[in-house]
């Protein structure tokens, strides 16, 4: 047991929890202000909605022991024998310690994929698949990752959660806008951003909280952990810059929302190379997935489907890029892992199989508990309920009195 | 009488206050207005979405003065109120049947 690496990592959980409040604000600000409360909602509750899933079922479900690399067991259910003694998958920590920073990540993930289906969705319907959700598509992912499950026995790598929380959330992003369907009156009404300096806020935290969720996948307070803070902002800062570049060429103007979504992409698309790339591995990936995923906002408009805030675009985009530029430039000296420009084919095709694994059951599973909570309390708000707003009809106030 | 409606870009809402107390006019109404003329709007981009945002932020500035002034009047507004791009505003001239002042009950020009 370590001192230093158990104070490091719940500065780490303090960290990655501020975050969630961070994305309240970055996806509140892009709404517009009849909904500004709903989409805050949305994740804010999930603080209290995903931490007692987790600790009923999440955690064990994830890190429990490995039931054929599937699924964990119930063992740590409602964290029976999740003390002070360290785990064994972080051995210099408490138990509790390391539970407590998983949980922080359990709640955010969910609350991703709300931007997705943002302005038009019921209270009751979003609690509903997000509790279905968390258990049945977050849980089995991580186990699969990071809990002992198939993907690890494969050899995938994934520092911080670029399958486990982007590309999963991407993926439930998609399905949820093409089961929810268009917003009222999309692309007939101008649908502005209600409050941009609010979202750069947010944005900001974002970014602050990403060093506890990147360094702190490192589980100790040592130089991984260091390196991987370096790669997380370098990457954040060469795609804010690659972003907006992008806008400059393409549209005539530098904006304020593109340095902040490009800043976010870069931190989405760092996350699983985080501990195993080099800086200049991450000012490379950070450029790229800048680039990219300004060009994966545009996915919706010719694929046709209604991401109200670009989850698909930046998280499932850049996810998706993160992990297979990770099987790119992951260097040895960093990690001991290699990648394709090391000579590692093997790695970096496993990065592949994983993007695909990942894709197939994260979109196909979120599909069916979309359509499953459909029947059972319904989805979508009605279309009165629409025109007034979710801050008013989900939830009986207003967000601003002017 | 006439009421003079003048509708102009708010940052020369200044220039035309001086133009008109310097033409001894003691009152005005002012109102942040918006609207568009003959360009329309302005085009604005959220993440790669065009926007066409067809009302435009103007100043409208209201006066009543005596006919005889009518003509200067105009004249000093729009040599203040002119950039010579579009979207510099317009003026209306309109005629006013009668003014009154309500608190002392006076009423015709006394009251402008």
């Amino acid at each position: 047991m370590q001192p230093a690496d158990t104070a490091f990592i719940l500065i780490c959980a303090a960290l990655v929890m501020f975050m969630t409040p961070g994305l309240a604000l970055f996806y509140g600000g892009l709404t517009r202000n009849k909904n500004v409360l709903g989409t805050i909602m949305h994740s804010f509750i999930m603080l209290a909605v995903g931490t007692l899933v987790w600790v009923a079922v999440g955690y064990s479900l994830a890190f429990g022991d490995d039931i054929a690399g599937v699924i964990g067991s119930l063992n740590f259910a409602f964290l029976y024998g999740v003390g002070a003694e360290p785990a064994a998958v972080a051995p210099t920590i408490p138990h509790s310690t390391f539970m407590i920073f998983q949980c922080m990540f359990a709640v955010i993930t969910p609350a991703l994929i709300s931007g997705a289906y943002a302005e038009r969705i019921k209270f009751s319907g979003f609690l509903v698949f997000s509790v279905l959700w968390l258990i049945l598509v977050y849980c089995p992912m991580a186990h699969w990752v990071w809990g002992g499950g198939w993907m690890a026995q494969m050899g995938a790598l994934d520092f911080a959660g670029g399958a486990v929380v982007h590309m999963s959330s991407g993926a439930a992003a998609l399905a949820a806008a093409l089961v929810l369907g268009y917003r009222r009156g999309y692309g007939q009404a101008p649908f502005i951003p209600h409050n941009i300096p609010m979202t750069v806020l947010g944005a900001g935290i974002l970014w602050f909280g990403w060093f506890g969720f990147n360094a702190g996948s490192a589980l100790a307070a040592n130089g991984l952990a260091s390196s991987a803070f370096v790669t997380t902002h370098i990457a954040a800062a060469a795609a804010a810059l690659a972003w907006i570049a992008m806008e400059r060429i393409v549209s005539g103007k530098p904006t304020t929302l593109g340095a902040a979504s490009g800043a976010v992409a870069g931190l989405v698309v760092i996350t699983p190379a985080a501990g195993f790339v080099t800086p200049m591995g991450a000012l490379l990936m950070g450029l790229s997935g800048g680039a990219i995923c300004y060009g994966g906002i545009f996915l919706k408009h010719k694929l046709g489907f209604d991401d109200a805030l670009d989850v698909v675009g930046i998280h499932g985009v850049g996810g998706t890029w993160g992990a297979i530029a990770t099987g790119i430039f992951a260097n040895a000296a960093v990690n001991g892992k290699s990648g394709l420009l090391q000579g590692d084919v093997h790695q970096f095709l496993v990065q592949v199989a994983s993007v695909v694994a990942t894709w197939v059951f994260c979109f196909g599973a979120s599909y069916l508990l979309l359509k499953f909570t459909d029947m059972v309390v319904g989805l979508r708000v009605t279309p009165e309920e629409e025109e007034v707003g979710l801050d008013m009809s989900q939830h009986n106030e207003s967000g601003y009195q002017y | 009488m006439k009421k003079i409606e003048i509708i102009v870009r708010p940052f020369k809402m200044e220039e035309v206050k001086k133009a008109l107390t310097s033409l001894d006019i003691r009152g005005m109404t002012v109102s942040e207005v918006k609207g568009f003329g003959r360009q329309r709007g302005h085009k604005e981009v959220y993440r790669g979405a065009e926007y066409q945002v067809d009302f435009v932020a103007k100043v409208k500035i209201e006066v009543v003065v005596d006919d005889s002034m009518a003509k200067t009047v105009v004249d000093e507004v729009v040599k203040a109120a002119r950039t010579g791009q579009i979207g510099d505003g317009k003026i209306f001239v309109i005629p006013v049947e009668e003014t009154i002042r309500i608190r002392t009950g006076e009423s015709g020009v006394e009251a402008i």
